[in-house]
């Protein structure tokens, strides 16, 4: 398997300078294979979350750098740096952070607007992809009226929408049960098959432990535990 | 192109929804602002109108108006000193005018009452401005009865009744024989109010002003050219009760729209970090919050110029008409030629459109240029 | 497809629904038709004045008949220097539009003390 995400000496600090500074990486090196559903896993508090945000672009490493199908992303100006991120990841926040007060179907289009595709497009691909979550009949509903799980399909849904190669997900199972965490270790895997790479944190061993998962990276303290 | 057009009606799309989640405070914001372009596009309007107005009529007045003044006070002239006017060198006509003010109980109107030398009424007969017939509530053939200073009831019957066209000029007009006038004034046949004169050479009007003043030293000359800078400069500004209305308007608005504007509060703030940590650049955050500003500013302005247009133009501009007419009761109809100074106009819309756009955008600069991470976490 | 839960209906074709831009662009329409009408005012000949201007000419007038509370507003452009205990065109106004009507332009710079010579010296 080629290595799709590699990160060398990664170091984020919060604050840098000031009385709170906070290293919350130090000197990460890792590669992320393409295809698998790796899971960063550690206490809350690790790095796991500012991690996978280096991972995805949201946020620029303070040292060290992180490569992205071979190219260095690191030190890209931010509009190139945001055309990576737009192109080869899609982001599942732990808070889902869908835009209150816009339908489901709105909120899964919205990464799409800015890429110059027509209307009728994007709208076609988002239909079709709340219809493959099970979404179908809540499409026109607002989101903050629909369940957390239900929420949740809606943000993976929007993070498919620019059909990225790579999914990222913060925490995925944390307000979900049982039986809705089984459903979308379920979706992961059939991402997986599709040829996509996964990338999660959790700290719940229903994920770290299923046996869907490929790969786990142990977290302690900003550095990859042996 | 087309992935440009698609990208600005998505982004256009967006912008609107956004607006209108918080619609209540925005169309609140729109109204008023259009209001205030409204208040500001009228008055200009309404001023540059009239001013043409003015301009169009005016130079149809007279060249030399004389008035004549003893101990400080205006005076009658005579036959006499007329005839000497129209001796002077450069003098081409003398014509004396014969008018006076009226005040009509009745209604509480002032009336300009007036006795022209050639092509007056006959005897007993009025010819009245739309102003005095609206007044009254005369049409043409009904009687007029006017009770002089000296107690006697004249009683006139109304010939013509000048038109609304005309009413800039002629509103408050009584045209009548020279001998009713006399009557009704009970002055005698050998004044004048003022003299209208018309000189040769239009290029010797102020030598020939001159030499009026010094035969008749204690005369008033007005040039047509000063009664037509006069009018050019009529509604002033800085005194205007119509720009002291707008400007407060205008400056509770102002205070409004920057508080609006200049600061994004942390809904807006934790939108556009989800905006782009979705995969929208700076640029696009910034193109929507541009559309923002413009759509608002921009559409306050068509609509409050464009209610300005009507306003001023078909509804004879009729919430500004009653700062002119005041008190009076009586006053013209106000149908005016469409123009507009488009210079004026531009500047309007520059000072609508351009700082609250700016005012829009500036805010969301730093937002959208932060790492998503940061905007997300609230540690921008 | 394997992991994606049954329970959806028949997918969904996109209908064309209401689209914000739509309601934009029909108020921009409304907005064009403004536009022509405020064209089609300016493109009109001038309103017909021929009587205005034939009294103005065959009376000699020199004043709009804009307001008529007082006789310097009435005939601002013949509107007195100054006459003891008359009313002064610019004076503290108590007439509302004397507020907005400005005094005559030839007053405005003239010397306080009336002479036909005076006043002439300023005709520039």
């Amino acid at each position: 398997m080629s290595a799709l995400v590699e990160l060398s000496g990664v170091t984020k600090v919060f604050h840098e300078g000031r009385h709170n500074a906070l290293a919350a990486l130090r000197g990460i090196d890792l590669t992320i294979e393409e295809g698998r559903i790796t899971v960063l896993q550690g206490p809350s508090g690790s790095g796991k979350t500012t991690l996978l945000t280096v991972i995805a672009c949201l946020a620029r490493p303070t040292a060290g750098r992180v490569r992205v199908g071979g190219e260095v992303v690191s030190n890209l100006p931010e509009a190139f740096l945001a055309d990576v991120r737009r192109r080869k990841f899609g982001v599942v926040f732990q808070q889902f952070h869908l835009v209150a007060g816009l339908s489901a179907w709105t909120n899964v289009m919205l990464p799409a607007y800015p890429t110059g595709r027509s209307h009728a497009d994007i709208a076609r691909r988002a239909s079709g992809l709340l219809d493959r979550l099970g979404l179908a009949r809540l499409a026109e509903e607002r989101v903050e009226g629909l369940s957390g799980g239900e929420q949740q399909r809606v943000a993976i849904a929007r993070a498919l929408i620019n059909d990225p190669p790579v999914v990222v997900a913060d925490e995925p199972t944390a307000n979900l049960d049982s039986a809705l965490s089984a459903d979308f270790l379920g979706i992961l895997a059939g991402l997986r098959d599709e040829g996509r790479t996964v990338i999660m944190s959790s700290h719940d061993p229903r994920v770290f432990e299923a046996p869907v998962v490929d790969r786990v990276v142990r977290l302690l303290d900003g550095k990859v535990a042996a | 192109m087309r992935a440009w057009i698609n990208r600005q009606s998505l982004l256009v799309d967006y912008t609107l929804s956004a607006l209108a989640r918080h619609g209540g405070r925005n169309l609140g914001l729109f109204v008023v602002y259009s209001a205030v372009v409204f208040v500001l596009a009228s008055t200009m309007l309404f001023t540059h109108a009239i001013r043409r107005e003015a301009k169009a009529l005016l130079t149809h007045s007279p060249e030399v108006l004389l008035q004549k003044l003893k101990a400080g006070r205006h005076a009658y002239l005579t036959r006499g000193e007329l005839d000497g006017l129209g001796r002077l060198r450069g003098v081409n006509r003398v014509e004396g005018r014969r008018w006076g003010y009226f005040y009509d109980a009745v209604v509480g109107a002032n009336y300009t009452l007036m006795a022209p030398e050639a092509g007056h009424p006959d005897r007993g007969r009025v010819d009245v401005g739309d102003g005095v017939a609206r007044a009254r509530g005369l049409a043409a053939g009904d009687t007029l009865s006017l009770r002089s200073a000296a107690g006697g009831l004249h009683v006139f019957t109304v010939g013509r009744v000048f038109s609304a066209e005309s009413s800039l000029v002629a509103a408050d007009l009584v045209l009548m024989h020279p001998s009713d006038w006399e009557a009704f004034f009970q002055l005698p046949d050998d004044v004048f109010t003022d003299a209208a004169l018309s000189v040769v050479n239009p290029l010797e009007v102020r030598n020939v002003a001159r030499k009026i003043g010094e035969r008749l030293p204690e005369s008033r000359v007005i040039l047509r050219e000063e009664v037509l800078r006069t009018y050019d400069s009529l509604f002033d500004w800085r005194e205007g009760l119509l720009l002291a209305m707008a400007s407060m308007a205008a400056a509770a608005f102002a205070i409004l729209a920057w508080n609006k504007a200049s600061g994004l509060s942390a809904d807006e703030r934790r939108e556009i970090g989800i905006l782009k940590a979705i995969g929208w650049d700076t640029r696009d955050v910034l193109t929507m919050k541009l559309w923002e500003g413009a759509l608002i500013s921009g559409g306050a302005f068509a609509v409050g110029f464009l209610s300005a247009w009507v306003h001023v133009f078909h509804l004879e501009a009729a919430l500004i008409a009653p700062v002119l007419k005041g008190w009076s009761v009586l006053y013209p109809r106000f149908v005016l030629t469409p123009s507009v100074d488009a210079v004026s106009i531009l500047t309007l819309g520059l000072l609508t459109v351009l700082p609250y756009t700016l005012a829009t955008l500036v805010p969301a600069w730093r937002a959208a240029i932060t790492d998503p991470d940061q905007v997300m976490r609230g540690t921008v | 497809m394997p992991g994606f839960p049954a329970g959806s209906v028949a997918p969904i074709a996109p209908v064309h629904r209401f689209r914000p831009v739509a309601a934009l662009g029909l108020a921009l329409g409304t907005l064009a038709l403004g536009a022509l009408l405020v064209t089609a005012d300016l493109l009109k000949p001038r309103l017909p004045r021929e009587e205005a201007e034939h009294l103005t000419r065959a009376l000699g007038l020199t004043d709009l008949a804009l307001v008529t509370e007082a006789r310097y507003l009435r005939h601002v452009s013949l509107a007195d220097l100054h006459s003891a205990f008359q009313d002064h065109p610019v004076a503290v106004e108590h007439f509302p539009a004397g507020a907005v009507i400005a005094p005559p332009a030839h007053l405005r710079h003239a010397p306080s003390f009336p002479s036909s010579t005076a006043s002439h010296a300023r005709l520039d």
